[in-house]
């Protein structure tokens, strides 16, 4: 069984809408930064006041490798990339794609959802097959 | 007031064995890592007022040890928690808390003795952020910005595999290095791939040791009948930034080495063109190439060649990681200890695979995956 994240009180909100089937990248409400990952205060202000924004769902895989060897329940090889978020912040996510050797850096990358069960995990999709 | 050189390494010392070690706990590595660094300067338990540790809680090493401290550091920021030890102390002897400090490592990485089990913590960021999607621990994502680094500046395959052949270079000439034939690139590529571009001879070793130095007031140096020269610290700096590698500021260069870089070299004065000698974390092949930009040797994207032409390697301008490295030499966990104790040695002129005229030595740590670093700048007396 694949793992899913066990939230603590500061990430619970943004895990649910993962859940929901929605990614959402926290903002700052004082300074307007967007910020990930999920914390109750800004990292760039210090603020307390913290909204989720529903994001664009687009991004650019900025780095990447391919798995040869996988924890139990995934099946190598698969690529685990880091991805920007159209609004900036990063999220790390495997990149859906029967041929992991053939992606490059900068691919641009949409957002979508893993089912595990009740609960959801983020993971990317390439924008070309997605079209 | 400048701290530049007010302290002074005057023990150093590794475990007695390194590698496999299934007699011993991990605080047992600490306490004969300390007791082989105390007989090195020539001092006893109870000489010593302050401890400092990573792994191991700095109270139980002083307890085991029969010390009753006056000072404890128990900074735990992975692998660079020594360099940061040595900074840290460098402050509190420097303003009287303290006058003799035991920095101290011990790992059973390897055999397992005496060891928390590891796995992240179930609600930790990287438990979080990271686990759910699958990595293969530290091979996955410590490098996970290496193929970013090659789009950008044109690494080849071939530069990131001459890290590993390098260092095996170097660890040929040392008795206590755990792989000492020599490699060839082709060898690299043969290994098992990991998570490419990553192979396993791209990855450091997993063995069992320790590793203790004795800090003391440059004053009370001079006046104690040491049996080895003191080896003055002339800079040391520190940072941290994102434990998640989503959440670093870059991922083809490190934030936290250029900023406790910037700050080691400051303090000492030091330029790079003088120092003789450099160490650099290598828990993985590309963190020596990030190491030599973000500390200022080389420009962005040059790291690679100037390995490739040999300036690090024996014989070459710039000896690097002259232990063989975590990748040949040995890797308990969180190897900055040993880095330090090869500077220690090579300005000493100790080393088993010694370089020619080494007065001074810079020793870079890393933690986690570039969530932490600490630099520091070591000298001879010449350079005081």
């Amino acid at each position: 069984m694949k793992p899913v994240p066990l939230a603590t009180p500061d990430t619970q909100a943004w895990l649910d809408r993962i859940d929901a089937g929605e990614l959402t990248v926290p903002r700052c409400t004082a300074c307007a930064s967007f910020f990930l990952y999920p914390r109750s205060s800004c990292p760039r202000c210090g603020a307390r006041t913290v909204e989720l924004v529903p994001a664009a769902g687009t991004g650019v895989l900025l780095s990447f490798v391919v798995n040869h060897r996988a924890p139990a329940g995934f099946e190598a090889p698969y690529a685990l990339g880091v991805v920007a978020l159209a609004e900036g912040p990063h999220l790390t996510g495997v990149v859906r794609t029967d041929r992991p050797e053939l992606l490059e850096v900068d691919a641009p990358v949409r957002v979508a959802f893993e089912e595990r069960g009740e609960r959801r995990v983020v993971c990317f999709d390439l924008e070309e097959a997605t079209a | 007031m400048s701290l530049r050189g007010a302290i002074a390494i005057v023990g150093a010392a590794e475990s007695t064995d390194l590698g496999k070690i299934p007699d011993k706990s991990a605080l047992e590595l600490h306490v004969d890592a300390a007791l082989n660094a105390l007989a090195d300067c020539g001092l006893t338990p109870a000489d010593i007022d302050g401890v400092a540790s990573a792994g191991e809680l700095p109270n139980d090493v002083a307890d085991y040890l029969g010390i009753v401290p006056e000072y404890l550091d128990g900074t735990n920021v992975g692998g660079s928690s020594y360099m940061l030890h040595v900074r840290h102390a460098m402050a509190a002897i420097s303003a009287g808390l303290c006058e003799t400090v035991l920095v101290t490592h011990g790992e059973s990485g390897r055999s397992r003795i005496g060891m928390t089990p590891w796995a992240p913590a179930p609600q930790s960021l990287m438990a979080q952020l990271e686990v759910p999607h699958g990595p293969v621990g530290a091979p996955s994502l410590f490098p996970i910005g290496v193929r970013r680094y090659m789009a950008q500046y044109g690494m080849t395959r071939e530069q990131l595999a001459l890290v590993p052949v390098v260092q095996r270079q170097w660890a040929a000439m040392n008795p206590r290095a755990k792989l000492r034939d020599p490699i060839t690139v082709e060898d690299v590529f043969a290994s098992p791939v990991i998570a490419d571009p990553v192979h396993l001879l791209h990855c450091c070793l997993v063995t069992d040791g320790g590793g203790a130095l004795v800090l003391t007031s440059a004053e009370r140096a001079r006046s104690l009948d040491l049996p080895n020269p003191p080896v003055y610290v002339l800079g040391a700096g520190e940072s941290s930034e994102s434990s998640v590698v989503s959440g670093l500021e870059s991922l083809t260069s490190s934030r936290a080495i250029r900023l406790g870089g910037e700050r080691a070299l400051a303090q000492s004065g030091v330029a790079h063109a003088d120092v003789d000698h450099l160490m650099i974390y290598d828990a993985f092949a590309h963190v020596p190439i990030y190491g030599l930009e973000d500390l200022g040797f080389v420009g962005r994207g040059e790291a690679p060649a100037f390995i490739e032409d040999g300036h690090t390697a024996p014989g070459g301008s710039l000896p690097m990681n002259t232990n063989g490295g975590g990748l040949s030499y040995t890797h308990t966990g969180m190897y900055g200890m040993f880095a330090i104790q090869e500077s220690v040695r090579q300005v000493r002129g100790t080393a088993p695979a010694q370089v020619d005229g080494v007065d001074i030595s810079v020793c870079t740590g890393v933690g986690g995956m570039f969530m932490s670093s600490g630099t520091l700048v070591l000298g001879s007396a010449a350079t005081l």
